[in-house]
Formats: structure tokens, sequence, C-alpha cells
């Protein structure tokens, strides 16, 4: 999978240099970077991209660490649990949607308290949505990146033995916060280091998010990249690719950055334990995590919630709670659209997810058969495609096929989808694969099966959810693809992503509503179905009730 | 041909000094048991006999079953059953569903139901072939279990601590049926475990490992 991200690199660092044969250009030369460095708005456009990628990961990972310590095992940890899946099978663009027609000034909780509380009796005039702090943006991320964190956070705390450390430091007078923090936080935290640096990318070089809640004057680094990368003039892609290096450099910068940070935690960390403090204010502190959790996954679902009455409303007023009517006339018109986006965002998730899913099957089982081991470094690699931002090779992708002469479209699509889906397959199926107790397979075949028949007629059917849910990770991973589907489909793909994202600036609720909800359904759908039909299939077979 | 299972010169290390060495011969019928505490590489030496070792382990010596040798064969070409301290019976099969995985292919579908269902009907448990294995008692999973491996027409059988799961009473009963139905079908029978009793009532040949 390293292949499409080095080519794209290679893609992106020529035309940075001014060497574009496909437009007549050649270098090298240092004009790219002089343009870009005379565009005004790149200062801010930097600083956009440094503040929001750090500020999002840090608050995400501060809220998820929070929350764990204080209430892992207990009754309203467990129902955040349950939550986690269809939280994260809500697509970054229709939970940023549903933010914006959530807290905008004339959004459903404005409404909500209008005029009653307020007074209000038309929208008041603040700057929320597309603030020029990208504040919006960030929370944008961060409701979306807290239910990842807390899904990896859950899978490393299996391997860490947390509960009894916790047990043990209680029992020396530790608070139940502080005893996590001082125990278990430093083991979870070096098996969630990958993931964590895949978020911090990513919040830096987000663009559909950015393109829905971000400033627009000027835009964020990477928004600006595509609109250069899409603008009619080619000589625009040496600028983009200028910018696409210049963003690549930001999200190394960051890395290393954060990584300092995390030396510095380190020492004052090991400080804080030698005081022996107790943790005197865990009880709030809890309190204050469990809050702020709760209001991202109520954020995200009551997103989805006011994305379905806008597709539904008829005239809607402002400061009215709800619609004057409800009506299917807005499905009506945006029915058909729907329907031909849908058609082609499941035909390409299908393929890639599926595809994804038979390799990772074959990995993981080639792994078990030979008796090989990934090293910390292979999993790097495999997070490899995931760290380097998507604006940062994906344009150069796009560049190099243009060269090449290859059409654009939907097999090309699909191949730079999997680069994207196949690490959270691998990831989502790797454990409990590895979990399943070869025992099974030596009993299998003492009885005379072959290798084959073991991964077919006992490990598959024994695995059977954990591998439905890492088809329905891919299938969700590849709905809300953005950017490889507009730049490698050369805008002639068209998903319900790319549809839903190229409304927000037209501002139609109701379009957007239509679009989102088809969005959220499309990666909810497979989700549910790997919940139910393992239930259906082994509802007589207690022992796989809990696999 | 010798009958049984043979165990030459077998020696199995792991990057350094020896774990363990058996050179022994296993006749018909003959129960060898392995003792020692945990962790000596009891069960590394089933591994090996069943074709599983894992790679960081180095293994010298030959394992003949009958007169073949096994060595190197694939684990599902030994023909030799084992016996876990866990059922282990495959939670997504009926009860009769595991044992037909362990009959041999061929023979009509009524020919190979009436097959699992005198084998239920030999440790009784008649009428236990829709059964979902996990509302199975612990011994009636055991027997399940028992007679899923010798459906497989093995011939040679391992046991790995097979009754350390069981309580007291149970136990002896599980025993003498697995030692029965061995004896009865002239199979050599390799035990490891750490329980002395066990061991007595093998009544063969003891190794013990780790002193």
């Amino acid at each position: 999978m390293l292949g499409p991200v080095v080519a794209g690199l290679w893609g992106t660092f020529l035309p940075a240099f001014g060497h574009l044969p496909a437009a007549g250009i050649t270098g090298p030369s240092l004009d790219p970077f002089r343009y870009l460095f005379d565009w005004a708005g790149l200062p801010r456009a930097m600083m956009l991209s440094i503040t929001t990628g750090l500020i999002a990961t840090g608050v995400s990972l501060l809220i998820v660490m929070l929350i764990t310590a204080g209430w892992s095992g207990t009754r309203p940890f467990r129902l955040l649990e349950r939550l986690l899946s269809p939280l994260l099978s809500v697509p970054h663009a229709a939970a940023a949607f549903g933010l914006a027609f959530l807290i905008a000034p004339s959004g459903w909780l404005s409404r909500l308290v209008s005029p009653g509380l307020t007074g209000w009796d038309r929208p008041p005039d603040l700057l929320i949505i597309q603030d020029s702090w990208g504040l919006t943006m960030t929370a944008g991320l961060i409701i979306k990146e807290v239910p990842f964190l807390l899904l990896i956070t859950l899978a490393a705390l299996g391997q860490a033995d947390a509960q009894r450390s916790v047990a043990i430091s209680q029992a020396l007078g530790y608070g139940r916060l502080t005893g996590w923090l001082k125990t278990v936080f430093p083991r979870v935290y070096a098996q969630i280091r990958p993931p964590i640096y895949v978020v911090l990318a990513y919040s830096m070089s987000v663009v559909d998010v950015a393109v829905i809640l971000g400033p627009n004057t000027p835009p964020s680094l990477s928004v600006q990249i595509v609109k250069w990368m899409s603008d009619p003039d080619l000589a625009m892609r040496l600028e983009g690719a200028a910018g696409a290096l210049l963003q690549l450099l930001l999200v190394i910068g960051a890395l290393v950055l954060w990584r300092l940070g995390e030396i510095a935690a380190g020492i004052i960390g090991r400080r804080w334990i030698m005081t022996g403090r107790r943790g005197r204010f865990d009880a709030v502190t809890a309190q204050i995590a469990l809050g702020l959790g709760a209001a991202c996954a109520l954020a995200v679902l009551l997103g989805v919630v006011v994305l379905t009455i806008w597709s539904f409303a008829g005239y809607w007023g402002f400061p009215d709670a709800l619609p004057d009517q409800l009506t299917w006339r807005n499905w009506m018109r945006h029915g058909p659209g729907t329907l031909e986006a849908l058609g082609e965002t499941a035909l390409i998730a299908s393929v890639v997810a599926l595809a994804a899913l038979i390799l990772t099957i074959g990995c993981l089982e080639a792994e078990y058969r030979y008796g090989l081991h990934i090293s910390q470094r292979g999993i790097w690699l495999l997070y490899l495609p995931l760290l380097i931002p998507q604006t940062a090779f994906l344009p150069g992708l796009q560049t190099l096929m243009l060269g090449l002469g290859a059409d654009v479209g939907r097999g090309p699509v699909m191949l730079a989808h999997l680069v994207f889906v196949l690490p959270y397959v691998f990831l989502s199926l790797a454990d409990p694969f590895r979990a399943w107790d070869t025992r099974m397979g030596t009993i299998a075949a003492a009885l005379r099966s072959s290798p084959n028949g073991v991964l077919w007629r006992v490990r598959l059917p024994m695995l059977l959810r954990p591998v439905l849910t890492a088809l329905a990770v891919g299938l969700a991973v590849s709905v809300g693809q953005y950017l490889p589907t507009l730049l490698i489909g050369g805008g002639r793909v068209a998903t319900l992503t790319t549809e839903a994202v190229a409304l927000a600036s037209g501002g139609d609720r109701r379009a957007i509503g239509v679009y989102g909800l088809m969005q959220t359904g499309a990666a909810l759908i497979p989700f549910a179905l790997a919940l139910l039909v393992p239930a259906m299939v082994w509802r007589n077979r207690k022992g796989l009730r809990h696999g | 041909m010798d009958k049984g299972l043979s165990l030459r010169d077998v020696t199995i290390s792991k990057g350094g000094p020896p774990l363990l060495s058996v050179n022994h011969n296993i006749g018909p019928g003959e129960v060898l048991t392995v003792m020692g505490p945990s962790g000596v590489g009891k069960s590394t030496l089933l591994a090996f006999i069943t074709g599983t070792l894992a790679p960081d382990f180095q293994a010298m010596g030959e394992v003949l079953l009958d007169g073949h040798d096994i060595t190197h064969a694939a684990p599902h070409q030994r023909r030799v059953g084992i016996l876990f301290q866990d059922d282990l019976l495959f939670p997504h099969l009926s009860v009769g569903a595991n044992l037909a995985f362990g009959l041999q292919p061929g023979g009509t579908t009524e020919a190979r139901r009436d097959k699992v269902n005198e084998a239920l009907a030999e440790v009784g448990l008649t009428g236990f072939a829709d059964r979902d294995p996990a509302t199975l008692s612990g011994g009636q999973k055991a027997r399940v279990a028992l007679m899923r491996m010798l459906l497989s027409e093995p011939c040679g059988l391992l046991l790995d601590e097979p009754f350390s799961r069981l309580d007291a009473t149970l136990r002896a009963q599980v025993r003498d049926m697995v030692f029965d139905r061995a004896k009865a079908r002239s199979l050599p029978v390799l035990m490891v475990t750490h329980d002395a009793d066990d061991a007595r009532a093998a009544g063969g040949a003891i190794i013990t490992l780790g002193d």
C-alpha cells in the first residue's frame, strides 16, 4: 500500500519545483514556492492548520483519557461504549453539517431557547460557523475524534491489565482517576500512539470538515491546495503542489512538536508520581470529563436528528423549534440524485471493503500458518498512509495519472480508497483474529481437516461477527472518503460524500439534510447488519453470543 | 510393522539447552504418562507430535505412528487424536455437527447420521444431536469431545491434562471412559498431567520431566 503514497509524493515533489511536462512546464525552478509565499493568506492558513490540528488532537485525547480514567467499568461508561459504533460510523461530513445546523445563530439550539430565553426573533449576527479562528471546525473534529480515540483506548485497555492496577492504587489510597493516570495511562498511551499521530495528521489536513465548518477568507491550507488543484489553469497546480509539500512539512513539524510534548509530559508525569499525591479533585475532574464526552456524543446524535428534521421540513421560520409542516417534497426533489450517488457510493465501497477484507484475512492467515510476527515497525508501516496528509500525496497521484494519460474514474478511485480502507479493516480484524484459540485449529487438524478447511469451516464461522464488523468499518471509511474521490475521480465520480460537501457553499439546508442523512445511513446500516446477522445466524449458539 | 507410537530420541529446545528429551515406545493399548510441574514443556512435546510446534522451538528426533514416520507430515495427515483440558467443541456447530466434523467423509447422509447417533448413544447422550454445545454440562461436553475425536479414527491418542477441569467424581468417571475406549480400540496413549491420581489410573509407564 506504500506504492501509491510514494508515487503520489513524487508526483507532488516534481511540480512543486516547477516540473510539469503535461502542462508544458519544465523545471526545476523555485517559482511555485515564490508564488505560494506571495499569497497573502498563507500565514493565516498555516496557523489554522497547526492550531486546529494540535487543539483538536489534544482536547480529544484529554477528554478520552479522563473519561476512561474516571469511569471505565462503570455504568455511564458502558452506555458510552454502546454508542461508540453508531457515533463512529457517522461520516465526518454529516457530523459537521449536523453540528453546523445545531450551533449556527439560526441553528436548532438557538431556536429551542428563542425567543423565550434570549428574546431573539431573528438570528443574531454572530459568526459561529466558519469563524476565522477555526474554533467551530476544531469542535467538529473533536466530536468525531473522541469516539475514535475511545475505541482505540478500549482495545488497548484489554492488554494493559488496567483493572488490577487501579484496584492496587485505590488500595494505596489513590483516587480512581489519579490512580489510573499514574499506573495505566503510560502503558495505554504507548499502545495508542500511532492512532493519535493519525488523528493529528488528519486534523491538520482535513478538507471536507474544513469546507463545511472552517473559515473562508483565507481557508485552511488544505482547502486552498484543493482549490488550486481543481483550477482549470494547469499552472495553478504548481502552486498547489508547493502548498502540498508545505502541508507535509507542517505535519512533520507538528508530529515532532507532539513528540517533544510527550517527552515533557513524561518528565512532569514522573515528578507527579514521585509527589505521591492521591488526587483531591478526582471526582470533579471525572464529572467534567464525562460531561464533555456526553456533549460530544450528543452533538453527533442531535446533529443526525436535526439533519433528519431538515430533510422533511416544509416552511421553518426562525425562532420556531420545529418546522410548520413535515413533507416528502425534499425527498421527492433530491431522491433521484441521491439514489444515483448512493449506487456509486455503494459500488465503490463494497468492492473496496471486500478487497480490503480479503487482503486482511490473507495476511492474518498467512501470519498464523507460517508463524510470522508483525513487528512494531510493521505496525507503523500500516499506519503510514494515514500519517501522510491526504492533501500531500493525492494531488501528486492525480498529476502523475494525468501525466501518464491514465483515465480518471471509478477504478483509480477504488484503488485510492483501498489505501485508506485497508489499514482500518486490518486494525479492526487483527485483534479478534489473533485472539482466536489456536487449539481449535489443532483439534480440527487432528480431526483431519486441512488448513483451508480449518479456515473456512471453523475459524471464519466462529469469527463471523468481527469479520462482518471489519467489513462494516471498511464500508464506512470508504463512504466517508472525500478527497480521494474528488481528486482521483477528477470530479466525475459523484458519491454521496462529494455531493453533500459540494452543497456546503449553497446553504440549502433541506438538500443537505437529505444528502447528509443518506450518507449517514450508507455508513450506519452495514454496522447494524454486522450486529444483527451474527445474532440471527448464531441465535441458538450461546458460546458465540459474546464473541 | 511396529504398531504403536514411537518417540525416537525426541529433543526439544528453545535456543538453549534441551527442554526435554524422550525416547520411548508406546504399544497399542498402552499408556505413557509424562509428568512434571507446569512450564517444563509437557505440552510442547504434544505440539511436536501433532505438528503444531511454534517456530521458535527447535526439535530433533522422529515420531513413528504404526511404523510410519510422521515427523514432517502435515498436522491433518498424521492421524493423531488429541484432547485438551477444555472440551473445545466448535461453538458454531450443534453437538451432532461437531461429531460429524470428526467423522471421516463418505457414506450417505443417513448412514452418517446413524453413526453420529450411535456414538452419542455409546456415551449415554441419545437425543443430544441438535443441542447447542454451550448448553451441555462439563461431563457431557467431555464425552462429546472424546467421541468426536474417536470418530476421526485416529491411530494414536494424546491427552493434554484432559481431566484437570472436571470435579473429583466426574473426573474418575470420564477418565475411566477415555482409557476404556482407548484400550478397546488398541490405541497407544500419551498423557501429560501434573496429577498423580491420573498417572496412577493410567497404569502405564511414567516419565517425570523437570527434575
